[in-house]
């Protein structure tokens, strides 16, 4: 039992511990560091690895910051799968009492559990992820009915967090690192759909190239690992589809 | 081993169509050459085709006749996912591909035994 100020209430009972292997080093070198983190009541993957930089090891680095599951940045690696630690339940994924915790897949580690994600936000801006108005303040604003097809497909892909996780689940970017990946094809596809941008035939044309959507191999691995339960092999057909029609028009 | 990520059902669906697309590869020159003896060497491919009736090689066929449908009901599968409104049975998709890849090679084998 964990009492009001997160430690053990005194019990008879032996205290449980998880052996936690943490991948250690840069982008040079590094393997694993074995450490021994007590087990508490609903405690998260981020919980332990915060635990073994206060109380164990205070060079160990990491990302976090809201804790909460909204700001993307505490993705790592754990027992091989990417997740988003701080919403992740230990109890969820020990196993035999053991954990594995590395960084993120597909980028550049920095130190320990911290990884360079400039790639992976550079190409949401080469896939065109940013929104090209075409009114001005002065001009109506035009109506967007929530019940649309453009809409709904828009909605479907639009609560991204950035945290990385379906890029470093994605075989094709290990495969072809210029690949723009599911994160930055999944916010075009929100654009796609918005037909108050003005950027449709360039985002098509970046869409349609050699870096573009035709990589896709559909092992869904991004939508199987995407912690806000997104699926970007849907945004990433449906942007299959919309070259294919652009590409018999001729327009890219 | 597969690795933990690679450890989900469509996933392997990816791999069957690509083991069975590459497996097909190698088999069509073969084929393709089995073929061409009709006409450059027949008695060849009369004996050929006579010590292929023994029961290891209808076993092999039985193989050959899943990867075949098993990479068509795939590739259909995929084709469905690309070109059509998104559907969110994908992993059914998958087994469906696969249970129908059984039911034409078991078939073949029923009706070569």
């Amino acid at each position: 039992m964990v009492g009001a100020n997160n430690k053990p209430e005194e019990t008879d009972q032996p205290e449980v511990m998880i052996e936690v292997s943490v991948w250690r080093g840069d982008a040079e070198a590094g393997g694993f560091r074995t450490y021994h983190v007590p087990s508490r009541q609903s405690q998260t993957v981020l919980d332990i690895v915060t635990y073994i930089q206060r109380n164990l090891d205070p060079e160990l680095t990491y990302r976090f910051a809201c804790r909460v599951g909204m700001c993307g940045s505490c993705g790592m690696t754990v027992n091989g799968k990417p997740r988003w630690t701080c919403r992740t339940h230990a109890s969820q994924v020990i196993s035999n009492g053991k954990l594995t915790i590395e960084p993120l897949r597909n980028m550049t580690k920095v130190k320990d559990l911290a990884v360079d994600m400039t790639p992976f936000f550079d190409k949401w801006v080469e896939a065109k992820g940013a929104f090209v108005p075409t009114k001005t303040r002065h001009d109506e604003i035009e109506a967007i009915k929530p019940d649309s097809k453009e809409r709904r497909a828009a909605d479907a892909a639009v609560e991204c967090i950035n945290c990385g996780v379906c890029y470093s689940a994605c075989d094709v970017v290990a495969w072809k690192p210029d690949y723009l990946g599911p994160a930055a094809i999944n916010r075009s596809w929100t654009l796609v759909n918005d037909p108050r941008d003005g950027a449709q035939a360039e985002r098509l044309k970046v869409l349609a190239s050699d870096a573009g959507c035709s990589n896709c191999h559909s092992h869904q691995s991004c939508a199987t690992y995407c912690p806000n339960l997104l699926n970007p092999t849907r945004s990433i057909a449906g942007v299959k589809r919309r070259v294919m029609v652009a590409a018999l028009k001729g327009e890219v | 081993m597969i690795r933990p990520h690679r450890n989900h059902p469509l996933w392997f669906a990816f791999i069957v169509h690509r083991l069975s697309g590459l497996a097909l590869v190698i088999f069509l020159p073969m084929h393709f050459y089995v073929l061409g003896m009709a006409l450059t060497n027949v008695d060849q491919l009369d004996s050929f085709l006579q010590w292929s009736n023994n029961p290891v090689s209808k076993a092999a066929e039985f193989g050959l006749v899943f990867l075949l449908a098993v990479h068509l009901f795939g590739g259909l599968r995929l084709l469905v996912l690309e070109n059509f409104d998104w559907r969110d049975w994908q992993k059914s998709l998958a087994a469906a591909s696969a249970g129908l890849a059984f039911v034409v090679a078991g078939g073949f084998l029923l009706n070569v035994v």
